[in-house]
């Protein structure tokens, strides 16, 4: 996944290999259900895909499974919700949030339902498998609908508390990650507020404002810089909406340029957002998104697509001195 | 309904009388609903997947007492709760619906939401003809007979007209019992302009483990001579002097009902 000297920086930086979010996810769930039975998963033939087959085996009057059929997991999962359960929709996220985008707006956002749609695999995550199985549009269409958390962890550590937050949640929550394995960039026991994004290292050079699986590369970029002189500033944005506005304009008026980055088509995504923000506040600085280009997109590992398009620490890094040059 | 549709200058006449004695049925005889139970967790669920039948739906719970009827003067005005689908904004509506082919999804959650509690209640959705022709009722159709949810009824509005046409010429989907009872239901079917025929399909139990599908047979703009299966009635919208005739003949006819049962 990494290249030697991103592995080297990786140990400089002390970050340990972790799990996949994934199977963090999986785990979460299902310690929070065996402690509160209304907590249910709705699966469309996905239970493997989402490491949820020992939950079915431990709580099988806790999990439904819909067959292949996302539209029937989404109004099933709103009608559970609605009923006082807490109810989990679980598909990879390239069918959750296109087959099934009208049940999300009308039947759970608009109903306003407290259900959690969880899109497995999101992003590159099948990157080899080709476009029908990638999910680089979800950020896009969801963030035009009103009345939705969109929660895009970094590691195992923000993956958990996402979980934990959506169990308790009480509005319509959408939460996306993928399955390779994440090192850990947030320090265990770090608060975890969706909306306010986490400053995982500070600088004023350059700020990377990354979300989800990307958010590693940003920070390895930034040990990178540090060695050339210059100072990054990470951020890990989990919450992709509500925006933590506040933090994208600091980085906008304290640093001399901002990159964002994520596993998703460059419109309408985290970068369209903070550009929003950034341009309609009247902050003027160097600004580049980063993630995947509108054009027929390359496949391979999520790694190689990564490298492809310059999400790596050699790639932002690039990207970054280019910026500020 | 009428008066409503007319002040509204908007709506679904055609399909709205042809379920209104549906609804009656159900809010009157059927659901064990009350506007003061509104938020019980055992209450009956109601989800109407027809949501653009929603005028005849707001006149049956105005008439059981959910909302005053002035309120519906306010029918699709500007920032008026009454919009022209169901929304939960308005008291005692369940679910949001207005796109097709979302109710029975929803139901089947209820549905099982119940059964996992070992909770009493039943879940009713009203289908139209021309809806079952989006693939997402079929997808419900076999998730309700292989979680056997005895709970859980559909009514289909069965008024074999759709907003283009005839539904057998838009696209048809006969034969519909034999359908659905292929995929696993209880078919019954039944006129449904007859409340007798209605509160007998709606209250005996079907057998267990099976849910219930109801095709009743409706006409579309029933009680009104120049709207009845007339397609274009579907939102068509009644001029004074055409609410002024259909008012008349309803009257009439609620006049020689009360003639043959004083
Ligand atoms: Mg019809």
């Amino acid at each position: 996944m990494f290249t030697p000297a991103a592995i080297a920086m990786l140990a400089k930086l002390g970050l340990k290999n972790g799990r996949a979010n994934l199977e963090v996810f999986a785990d979460t769930l299902q310690e929070l259900a065996t402690a509160d039975r209304r907590i249910v998963a709705v699966t469309s033939d996905s239970r493997g895909s989402g490491k949820l087959a020992p939950f079915g085996k431990a709580l099988p009057a806790q999990i439904v499974e819909v067959g292949i059929a996302e539209q029937n997991l989404v109004g099933i999962t709103a009608g559970l919700a609605a009923c006082g359960k807490k109810a989990f929709g679980v598909s990879p996220s390239c069918f959750l949030t296109a087959r099934s985008l009208e049940q999300i707006k009308n039947d759970v956002c608009y109903s306003n339902v407290p259900a959690v749609l969880v899109g497995i695999s999101s992003g590159v995550s099948y990157g080899a498998l080709g476009s029908t199985h990638h999910s680089l549009h979800d950020l896009a269409v969801l963030r035009a609908i009103h009345n939705l958390t969109i929660l895009v962890p970094a590691d195992n550590v923000e993956t958990r508390e996402a979980i934990r937050w959506a169990a308790c949640a009480t509005r319509p929550v959408f939460v996306r990650f993928g399955k390779a394995a994440m090192p850990n960039v947030t320090p265990e026991g770090a608060a975890f507020e969706p909306g306010r994004a986490s400053v995982l290292r500070d600088g004023r050079d350059i700020a990377f404002l990354a979300s989800g699986e990307t958010v590693v590369h940003a920070l390895l970029a930034a040990g990178h810089l540090a060695e050339r002189g210059l100072s990054a500033r990470v951020l890990s944005i989990h919450t992709v909406k509500p925006l933590d506005t506040e933090a994208v304009l600091r980085a906008g008026r304290e640093c001399r340029a901002v990159v964002t980055v994520e596993e998703h088509m460059v419109h309408g995504g985290l970068g369209e957002a903070c550009a929003s923000v950034l341009l309609q506040t009247g902050v003027r600085v160097p600004f580049r998104i980063v993630g995947i280009p509108d054009e027929d997109t390359v496949t391979g590992a999520q790694a190689d697509i990564f490298r492809h398009y310059g999400i790596s620490m050699e790639g932002l890094a690039a990207t970054a001195e280019a910026l500020l040059r | 309904m009428l008066h409503l549709i007319h002040e509204a200058g908007a709506g679904h006449t055609g399909g709205g009388l042809s379920c209104l004695d549906i609804l009656n049925v159900l809010y009157n005889r059927v659901l064990r609903v009350s506007p003061e139970s509104v938020d019980d967790p055992a209450r009956d669920r109601y989800v109407q997947s027809k949501g653009h039948c929603v005028e005849a739906l707001y006149a049956v719970m105005a008439d059981r007492g959910y909302f005053p009827d002035e309120d519906l003067s306010t029918v699709c005005h500007y920032k008026s709760y009454y919009v022209g689908h169901p929304t939960r904004k308005v008291r005692g509506m369940e679910m949001n619906t207005g796109a097709l082919g979302h109710g029975l999804p929803i139901c089947i959650g209820m549905a099982l939401a119940a059964k996992m509690d070992g909770a009493p209640y039943r879940v009713f959705t009203l289908l139209g003809d021309g809806e079952l022709a989006e693939g997402s009722n079929w997808e419900a159709g076999l998730a309700a007979a292989h979680y056997r949810l005895d709970n859980l009824v559909a009514i289909l509005d069965h008024n074999t007209l759709q907003i283009t046409g005839h539904t057998r010429d838009v696209m048809s989907n006969e034969p519909l019992d034999e359908k659905w009872r292929a995929f696993g239901w209880e078919v019954r079917t039944v006129d449904g302009h007859s409340y007798a025929a209605l509160t007998a399909a709606l209250t005996t139990p079907p057998p267990a483990g099976k849910p219930l599908f109801i095709i009743a047979n409706t006409v579309k703009g029933r009680g009104v001579s120049f709207m009845e299966n007339v397609a274009k009635w579907h939102h068509g919208v009644p001029s004074d002097a055409e609410l002024t005739q259909a008012l008349a003949e309803l009257d009439a006819s609620e006049a020689r009902l009360k003639e043959v049962r004083p």
